[in-house]
């Protein structure tokens, strides 16, 4: 009797034990409760760190002089203090220096979207004597630094009467050239190679030509690579101010340009303006300054999110 | 027989046409310039209310940019050691938080972007400006003593590139977006039969790893320590980059130095590059990845 009711508590125990055990451990030493738990702290731990820059910016933007003194505020500023905002504000001129950005960069990913998908489509579908040579020229141009070119396109765009205006990065991208180029022409040349022929051939056989069949057929069914390339274009050309500050110069500044000369900007934006208004520049202004800049891309990309960070799974990128 | 022949004839012309925007762009933006610079970089140029004025000097500016300049060669080799170390942290960081993110865990979604935001936001001007408020290291480095550690261990050629580093070390880790992502497409076409089989096995998470995951990944390590490179060298505000551009507008130097500066930081890339796809390029014959198919 004890005997039975002994082995029965033993198997009870043993299949509790397993439970307990599958739950913390998993079957496959990678679905259990504990390595779950490492895994989550692994990543939230490392995610803090990672956008720990950002969390400072925010934190230190809103901070008024007081606070910033204060060794006792750390991350909570005691109270919001927009002055901060609306003081970067005028001394980067927002609306005009936004303005500027928008036209840098939006008119040249448009050209280089629309360029480079023609330019990857000849590429993907068809061939034809000296492709090859073509495609190492366009590795080429991808590790070639800017700075090699920069100076005789410098003398051309001044020869023409370019500086000062888009046009420096607008021409060279609707000749599918200009920031990062080859990454994008090769974004569409994977894409179009996942690209059924069967369709191609059947808008053919239909009497299409091949540039109807690639604006009626191919076009419509390649929204995915066209936005990812039109955002990481719009969103490098935004960041760009190497080049932006040789080709615009003073005559168009956009907004990470204007945070180059914040300082100076400041100082003449309030040092003229009376007693009353006087308060030095500090960290905190400038740091407004710097969320202002980034505020348009973290408001993009919190809706376009998706598409930037499926880039490699839409466009096909790594290839077979 | 002919007909063949007209057709491929016609093919190659349709080709043309569609790449012809990209042939102009390079004749003109890319093949032109190339010209023109290392023909610059053997000049001494002087713009002039007539034009372009150029001295012939050979090699002049190549050895000046070696033997006289006080910063340039400074600046280069700086920039190169901390790349040596930035190129290992990056990918190796990026496989890390692939791999991590690989798991069945929830809301990949939610960590995938977090991990490539900032590659939508960083501009040089942004990150300069982090580092200038200090915002771009964790406090506890500093706190633990690690900096003075290293300064009296290492000589100073070797400590300062490595102090930059850690004193940087948040926003280098952001130049692995990208990487990030091109790992995790990597991973997620490992044949998950394979994992399969070597659990069943008996095999280790810890073998699983050495032995199955990181020989399937490995021409994405390649492809991943390339495009590394590149970005570190061609996106990044460095000092060597400043210098050409202070360079340009120089009297004394001009167009013609800098020109040849760029061309020796080009070379430089070149050179990484070409050893990077010697070193690790090798034993392309054993690919799981295609064996299991």
């Amino acid at each position: 009797m004890w005997k039975a009711v002994k082995t029965i508590d033993k198997i009870k125990i043993e299949n509790i034990w397993y439970k307990l055990k599958k739950f913390f451990l998993g079957k496959q030493g990678n679905d259990g409760m504990i390595f779950k738990t490492v895994i989550y702290a692994l990543l939230i731990s490392i995610g803090f760190v990672y956008l720990y820059p950002i969390f400072y910016m925010v934190s230190h933007s809103f901070k008024s002089l007081k606070d910033l003194l204060d060794p006792t505020v750390l991350w909570l500023p005691k109270t919001l203090h927009l002055d901060n905002y609306i003081r970067a504000w005028n001394v980067l001129d927002f609306p005009k220096a936004f303005g500027a950005s928008l036209l840098n960069s939006v008119l040249p990913a448009l050209s280089q979207t629309v360029s480079c998908a023609l330019v990857g489509y000849g590429f993907a579908r068809f061939n034809f004597p000296g492709k090859s040579i073509m495609l190492a020229f366009i590795l080429l141009t991808f590790i070639i630094p800017v700075q090699v070119v920069m100076i005789p396109l410098f003398l051309l765009f001044k020869q023409y009467g370019l500086l000062g205006s888009p046009l420096p990065f607008i021409v060279p991208a609707l000749f599918a050239g200009g920031i990062k180029s080859a990454l994008f022409i090769l974004i569409y040349l994977q894409f179009f190679k996942t690209v059924p022929k069967a369709l191609e051939e059947s808008a053919q056989i239909d009497g299409a030509g091949p540039f109807k069949t690639f604006f009626r057929i191919i076009i419509p069914i390649s929204v995915p690579a066209i936005v990812v390339v039109f955002l990481f274009s719009l969103v490098w050309h935004w960041n760009e101010t190497y080049m932006a500050s040789l080709y615009l110069g003073e005559s168009m500044r956009t907004l990470p340009l204007m945070l180059q000369t914040f300082d100076l900007a400041y100082s003449q934006e309030y040092a003229s303006s009376g007693a009353t208004e006087m308060v030095n520049i500090n960290e905190s202004i400038k740091l407004a300054g710097t969320m202002l800049i980034i505020l348009p891309l973290l408001i993009l990309y919190l809706f376009a999110q998706r598409w930037f960070v499926e880039v490699v799974d839409k466009t096909g990128l790594t290839g077979e | 027989m002919l007909l063949k022949r007209i057709r491929r004839r016609r093919e190659s012309f349709t080709g043309y046409l569609f790449v012809f925007p990209w042939i102009i762009g390079f004749l003109l933006f890319m093949a032109y310039p190339i010209y023109f610079s290392l023909n610059m970089s053997f000049h001494k140029v002087l713009i002039t209310s007539e034009g372009i004025q150029k001295d012939f000097l050979g090699w002049d500016n190549f050895k000046y940019a070696f033997l006289s300049d006080p910063k340039y060669v400074e600046e280069l080799l700086v920039f190169i050691k901390s790349v040596v170390f930035m190129i290992p942290i990056v990918v190796v960081f990026a496989m890390l938080v692939a791999l991590l993110i690989n798991q069945p865990i929830r809301f990949k979604g939610l960590f995938r972007a977090i991990f490539f935001l900032p590659v939508v936001i960083t501009s040089g001007e942004v990150v300069k400006e982090l580092f200038a408020q200090g915002a771009t290291t964790i406090s506890i480095v500093e706190r633990y003593g690690i900096i003075q550690f290293i300064e009296a261990n290492l000589s100073p050629s070797w400590s300062e590139p490595i102090i930059a580093i850690i004193q940087q070390l948040i926003v280098i880790l952001w130049y692995s977006g990208v990487q990030i992502l091109i790992f995790l497409a990597g991973l997620q076409k490992v044949n998950s039969q394979i994992y399969e089989a070597a659990s069943i096995d008996g095999a280790s998470p810890w073998e699983i790893f050495w032995k199955i995951t990181l020989p399937s990944i490995k021409p994405f390590i390649l492809v991943n320590i390339i495009y590394t490179t590149v970005d570190l060298f061609t996106n990044s505000l460095n000092d060597v980059i400043i210098l050409i551009k202070e360079h340009m507008f120089k009297i004394n130097t001009g167009f013609g130095y800098a020109t040849a500066q760029a061309w020796i930081y080009f070379m430089i890339i070149f050179v990484i590059l070409l050893f990077v796809v010697v070193i690790f390029g090798r034993n392309e014959d054993y690919n799981p990845r295609k064996a299991g198919r």
